[in-house]
């Protein structure tokens, strides 16, 4: 079936275009099922959860009402609700305004936070002839080109060196999406707006990218992939949760990791525009940029802003926890080393038990995204804990407390793996 | 920070706290204050913050476990539930769950009803010349009962004018409006669907055991002994 799909789509599509198993590997088709089917849903369910979640911490229901006949899913079907409103509200487009950058700000607020993903590393390589069998890790590292592994799809759609570079490169885009539409609004709170975001942002992304620097100081690679499958420490495997960068793969480590974990939690909050930092914003007084949009326009600001949630929280998961890793599940099934159960005793001394490849990617493709779930439930936590910063408690909070503190880190790590190393 | 509070605790008024005071040769007065800054680990927020956040974490658990909890416990037993296993929840799911409202609350009006089931009202326009929002019509027609002499033949009450004040229940001399339903008025598409009519009203009605024509003049000593409320039911 797939041969004949694909041989009627090759007709259809340009040369450049691969057909087979190749499509599945195609980068296009992994951003579509990677956006389509992880970021989209889990972005609209946030605007559910989050109001279902601070409700749930004032001692309120939060809403619970939008249904479909008698279907209510504790009002998750809000978020259709809202989508619907918001697509068919009017789009008002002020007099003065300048129609084509107001036009273009919205969609540049998106777009980056779609392309970034394409360096997370949201599953393991799927190699579909083994899907059923269990894999041999052993074969696989001195026979990769091997007939059963091949048609390999590799469940990340952008590798290269500077991976984290290219994310913050593409997140700074971003900015120019609330700097802009404040400029394109002609009003004069929208471009205050505007400007308060730009300077945010640019103050924390330094603390953001030095931050970021400390696990490459461990990982030795800026690669998200690299990091997924190394981890800290070659010697442990990457599914061991004390290898991940947390721990920083060793004693000496673990302070300057937790450390720059929580700078660079900060800074990605400040990042994504919420309380306590959403200074840009700040919808009921002091007006953001996004103050003369309305609809989907608007909608599209808003969505933005929880996709930027979702990948913030798929940065941390990926460079701190592992990506896709289950504690102990290896690429042929869970092995637990020192887990000596009478009668499944291995003589290697790691207690085993195999599983079909089809099961582990599974189980590494929920691993990941319950790792994004929990990241994103404990950033929505924060936005409905902290009340939020004056302007100048966060130009200090930025430049004089986490920059400061994240050169630290850099040296203090930097220093110990030069005694490591000597 | 706390050290300098206590610095400033003794100064007369609240301010930064003044090192020198001097004049400049313009006359002009120049005063050097002592600024005080948030200590680092205040400045951080981080000692606040996770304080706040251990609040919030655990009305959020509360809530969202807790029910769970309560409702297996229930399901169990039918026991009655430990105090500390109920969630924090306030919201009143309006439609199905209601709040009982007080008992002295002022709701819908309501015509009371004579034994014979005919109207008490007697058309005597107390209550229209009290109302202060001008919300009650009342044309009087005769009645065959000379004993009584007027009906109302239409009373009607825009509940949407009505200011819920009660001032037409205090005027009526012989208990035939009364506000004591419980219900407020229904939210309604029309404003014409607002207006209460005669039917409606009387359709609330209840007989009144108020005495046609009042207890005479000394009816508190005939009351005496009475238990309290049943006087004027």
């Amino acid at each position: 079936m797939t041969a004949s799909l694909s041989s009627s789509l090759a007709a259809a599509l340009p040369d450049w275009v691969p057909s087979g198993w190749a499509i599945l590997d195609f980068p296009a088709t992994k951003w579509a099922i990677l956006i389509l089917l992880l970021v989209m849903p889990l972005a609209s369910l946030l605007t559910w959860a989050e109001r279902r979640q601070s409700a749930m911490m004032q001692d309120r229901l939060g809403p619970n009402r939008a249904n479909i006949g008698p279907i209510k899913l504790k009002g998750i079907l809000h978020f259709v609700a809202d989508a619907l409103k918001m697509i068919f509200k009017e789009d008002f487009v002020p007099a003065n305004v300048h129609k084509g950058l107001f036009a273009l700000a919205p969609i540049l607020a998106l777009a980056p936070v779609l392309i970034a993903f394409a360096i997370i590393p949201f599953g393991p390589t799927i190699f579909p002839h083994e899907f059923t069998k269990v894999l041999d890790p052993v074969e696989l590292a001195s026979n990769p080109a091997a007939p059963q592994f091949a048609d390999s799809i590799r469940l990340q759609i952008f590798r290269a060196d500077w991976g984290l570079i290219f994310y913050f490169a593409v997140l700074t885009l971003a900015n120019y999406g609330g700097t802009i539409a404040g400029w394109a609004s002609y009003n004069k709170w929208a471009l205050l707006g505007g400007l308060r975001s730009s300077s945010q942002m640019m103050s924390y992304e330094v603390a953001m990218g030095l931050s970021l620097m400390t696990p490459f100081l461990i990982a030795g690679s800026l690669e998200p992939g690299y990091i997924v499958e190394h981890g800290a420490n070659p010697e442990l495997s990457p599914a061991h949760p004390l290898n991940w960068l947390w721990a920083g793969g060793s004693v000496w480590l673990v302070a300057p990791a937790l450390f720059s974990l929580l700078l660079f939690f900060t800074a990605g909050i400040a990042e994504t525009k919420r309380a306590p930092f959403d200074i840009p914003e700040g919808e009921p007084e002091i007006i953001g940029y996004f103050v003369e949009y309305s609809g989907i326009r608007w909608g599209m600001f808003f969505l933005a802003e929880f996709i930027e949630i979702v990948f913030i929280s798929a940065v941390i998961a990926t460079v701190f926890f592992g990506g896709y890793h289950v504690p102990f599940l290896e690429a042929n099934g869970f092995r637990v080393p020192g887990l000596m159960i009478p009668g499944l005793e291995s003589p290697t001394g790691y207690w085993h038990l195999p599983m079909p490849h089809g099961l582990v990617v599974g189980l590494q493709i929920m691993a990941f995204g319950a790792k994004v779930v929990i990241l994103c439930w404990f950033q929505l936590m924060i936005r409905w804990t902290l009340p939020r910063f004056r302007a100048d408690q966060l130009m200090n909070l930025g430049w004089k407390l986490l920059l400061p503190l994240s050169l630290l880190t850099i040296m203090v790590t930097a220093l110990l793996k030069l005694i490591m190393m000597m | 920070m706390s050290a300098a509070h206590h610095e400033d605790d003794h100064e007369p008024h609240d301010g930064p706290k003044v090192l020198t005071e001097t004049t400049s040769a313009g006359g002009k007065k120049i005063r050097t204050v002592q600024v005080v800054r948030p200590e680092p680990h205040d400045a951080s927020f981080l000692e606040a913050g996770a304080k706040g956040l251990g609040i919030t974490l655990k009305h959020f658990a509360r809530n969202l476990f807790l029910p769970l909890r309560k409702a297996s416990a229930r399901a169990k037993a039918g026991a009655p539930v430990d105090e500390k296993w109920k969630n924090e929840i306030e919201t009143v799911q309006y439609p199905e769950e209601k709040v009982t409202y007080p008992e002295r609350f002022r709701g819908l009006h309501r015509l009371m009803l004579r034994d014979d089931g005919a109207v008490r009202c007697v058309a005597c326009m107390c209550c229209p010349t009290v109302c202060p929002a001008h919300c009650i019509t009342i044309i009087p027609a005769e009645t065959d009962n000379k004993g009584i002499e007027k009906k109302p033949a239409v009373f009607e009450i825009d509940e949407l004018r009505c200011v819920v004040c009660g001032l037409c229940v205090e005027a009526c001399p012989c208990d035939a409006i009364r506000m004591d339903t419980g219900e407020h008025a229904r939210p309604t598409e029309e404003r014409a669907d607002g207006i209460e009519t005669l039917e409606t009203m009387l359709a609330r009605g209840i007989r009144s055991t108020a005495k046609q024509g009042g207890e005479g003049p000394n009816w508190r000593e005939r009351a005496t002994g009475t238990p309290d409320g049943e006087v004027n039911r």
